[in-house]
């Protein structure tokens, strides 16, 4: 998994609530059996009309918009588990998504793919999206060792929540299955004490 | 302090505990199907790794289907591709597949409590977010992403943080003409769809309680609706009846002793929720949803609320996108609209009891000419019962069709989809947009609205009809 620690960036906001990860990626492009390509369809009914043509009025078709960050409004990724959401936005270029509020099936498949979740009060996003449509080019930082992102030239900030594991796996780079491979020994110890296990097992 | 249903469970799973982070938990059933799997098979391969424990993970066919001629190869390439795909893992990892033509093939959902592989007490996780289902058991079950489906693969562990815990009583006797789907779209419309994101649901009280195990799979299902990981309901002898003499389950002395365990599995007296609501059964009424998405439903008799009802200023904006793309006014009456689309399926609607219900209601009556129908069967187990019962005779008879088994319109990834601008009326859990089609509008209901409005071609409340 790519490292993070921080970064700084212009924004494409997306001030909708209940964003669900069929929007992020409809159903009939999950047939892909490997983990590229999806960036391709991210948003892909809200991006493109029936003769896919791109909307002019849709935030990822505006030329003058662009960067690494996305904004959306709160309870963003609810919905399907499929990880092909985070896939989606990872694989367009975006590696921070900023909400009031996250899915929480979403907020692991994102942390699994190293694209940050930045969870920040609703005052803050509103002040985000009231910025942002006075500036095109507003920019925000984020930094995963302070847990703190900005918004540049505003002046404002905000502490961010993330749990100590996660936030050392995103630095460093490593991923849960590398420490669940480590635990091998305590795995094999818990299955032959479980009473659980003894009882549904022949 | 006692402890709550849930917290007997997850902590009987807790291999390690990390300082600051996660718990790592133990899953002693995986089940898993074409779309979510394929990219975890690659990341053992990459690894060089195989499945840790393979007997504890089974496969089936389900999201890609198509309901018509299943005996003949996908016509679909790229639905066909991903089955196939499916397949040759399977073979060559040594997993246990229930494949398109095995009589166990089914919804996921569906097939793992018929075949007793879903039981009391277990932890079990699904590359799919309706895995929460099998909480009618008294399981933890839950939804994972394809990341989270690899790790299972390679240690059948999981890294998770556990949730906080919520208590939803239902108590009181249920109005004519309400049924489990109807409890579950009025409880997600009290507390949103993000109300319980961040909470694993135990439902209980005496209007679930009288519930059967179908009807409690219909409710835990829609859990995900409300944002919460997973719902369960504690094991009585409703449970321990269903399981009994299923494929899989325990038999004989071990079922004994395995009821013995399950019936310890009830939330103490003295436990302690981080959040409990209540509701009166007798308030609910049958429902419908209006917007995009599970929680914005209304009593079939209601109207679409006002902009100006909304209370959060920042939610005004998308509920007015949200009744555009439906084509509703503010303040328009439901009743009456007319529909041309009933879907009864999926992993929320589409076992015998459903089909029983919808061949009881349609039975000497005809479909309105104005209605396309698919009625598709949530395993072929159902489809078989239901054929033994004569349900496909009364269907044909009142002009419906029953289909092959698979997840079909719920989500549109088959050709069973709902065109662009139509109203559908359907059994299934998601009204997001385009989920059954691009640009196709759902109104979710129970099995026995959508029968009514299959019968009467608009939406109609079921207890207006003789039945």
């Amino acid at each position: 998994m790519e490292k993070f620690i921080t970064l700084q960036s212009t924004i494409v906001p997306l001030p909708i609530e209940d964003i669900d990860t069929d929007q992020i990626i409809p159903a009939r492009f999950l047939k892909a059996t490997s983990r590229e390509g999806f960036g391709n369809n991210l948003f892909r009914d809200w991006r493109y009309d029936e003769n896919n043509q791109p909307k002019a009025d849709f935030v990822l078709n505006k030329s003058n918009i662009s960067g690494k960050i996305l904004v959306a409004g709160k309870n963003f990724g609810c919905g399907s588990s499929r990880e092909h959401a985070a896939w989606a936005i990872h694989d367009y270029g975006f590696k921070v998504v900023i909400s009031s509020f996250f899915a929480d099936i979403f907020k692991n498949n994102a942390l699994n793919n190293g694209l940050i979740p930045v969870q920040v009060s609703q005052e803050f996003l509103n002040r985000i999206f009231e910025e942002a449509s006075k500036n095109v080019g507003l920019e925000i930082n984020v930094n995963l060792e302070t847990q703190t992102i900005t918004v540049v030239g505003v002046g404002i900030s905000e502490k961010f929540e993330i749990s100590e594991y996660k936030k050392t796996c995103l630095i460093n780079g490593y991923d849960d299955i590398d420490y669940l491979l480590s635990l091998k020994e305590k795995i094999e110890t818990y299955e032959k004490t479980s009473k659980y296990l003894k009882i549904v097992n022949e | 302090m006692g402890k709550t249903l849930f917290e007997k469970v997850w902590d009987a799973h807790v291999v390690s505990k990390i300082e600051g982070g996660p718990d790592v938990l133990y899953i002693d059933k995986h089940l898993i199907h074409e779309v979510t799997s394929p990219q975890a098979f690659t990341g053992l391969e990459k690894r060089g790794i195989s499945l840790f424990r393979t007997q504890n993970t089974v496969a089936t066919a389900d999201h890609n289907v198509p309901t018509k001629n299943q005996h003949l190869p996908i016509a679909e390439p790229l639905s066909k591709f991903q089955v196939d795909k499916l397949t040759e893992n399977c073979n060559k990892f040594g997993v246990t597949l229930y494949g398109l033509n095995h009589p166990f093939q089914g919804v996921v959902h569906v097939i793992g409590p018929e075949l007793g592989i879903t039981l009391p007490g277990m932890t079990i996780v699904c590359g799919d977010s309706h895995t929460s289902t099998h909480g009618a058991f008294g399981s933890i079950a839950f939804g994972i992403g394809t990341s989270e489906v690899e790790q299972v693969f390679a240690t059948q562990c999981l890294m998770q943080t556990k949730p906080k815990t919520m208590k939803i009583e239902v108590n009181g006797k249920l109005n004519k003409g309400v049924l489990a789907k109807d409890i579950i779209l009025y409880i997600i419309s009290k507390i949103s769809a993000a109300g319980g994101t961040g909470y694993f649901v135990e439902y209980c009280g005496s209007a679930i309680s009288s519930l059967s195990m179908e009807a409690r799979m219909t409710i835990c299902n829609m859990s995900i609706e409300m944002g919460a990981r997973g719902g369960m309901i504690a094991p009585d002898q409703t449970t321990f009846d269903y399981i009994k003499n299923k494929e899989f389950a325990p038999k004989g002395k071990k079922f004994d002793e395995a009821v013995e365990y399950w019936n310890d599995l009830y939330s103490d007296h003295d436990a302690k929720f981080d959040a409990v609501l209540s509701y009166d059964a007798s308030d609910i009424e049958p429902m419908i949803t209006y917007g995009t998405n599970p929680g914005m439903g209304i009593k079939i008799t209601g109207k679409v609320p006002f902009v100006s009802e909304i209370k959060e200023e920042s939610n005004r904006v998308s509920f007015k996108k949200s009744i555009d793309y439906m084509g509703l006014e503010e303040g328009e009456t439901m009743l009456g609209k007319s529909v041309n689309y009933v879907f009864i399926g999926s992993c929320t609607n589409s076992r015998i009891e459903d089909l029983r219900i919808v061949a009881e209601f349609v039975k000497g009556k005809q479909k309105a000419p104005n209605i396309n129908a698919l009625i598709v069967p949530g395993s072929k187990q159902v489809q078989a019962q239901a054929k033994r019962e004569g349900l496909d005779i009364i269907l044909e008879a009142a002009g419906f069709e029953l289909r092959e088994p698979g997840c079909s319109a719920c989500l549109g990834m088959n050709e069973d989809k709902v065109p662009k601008g139509e109203y559908c009326v359907s059994t299934s859990n998601r009204n997001f947009e385009g989920r059954q089609g691009p640009g196709a509008r759902t109104f979710l209901a129970s099995p026995l609205t959508a029968a009514a409005v299959a019968i009467s071609g608009k939406i109609s409340d079921v207890r207006t009809f003789n039945f």
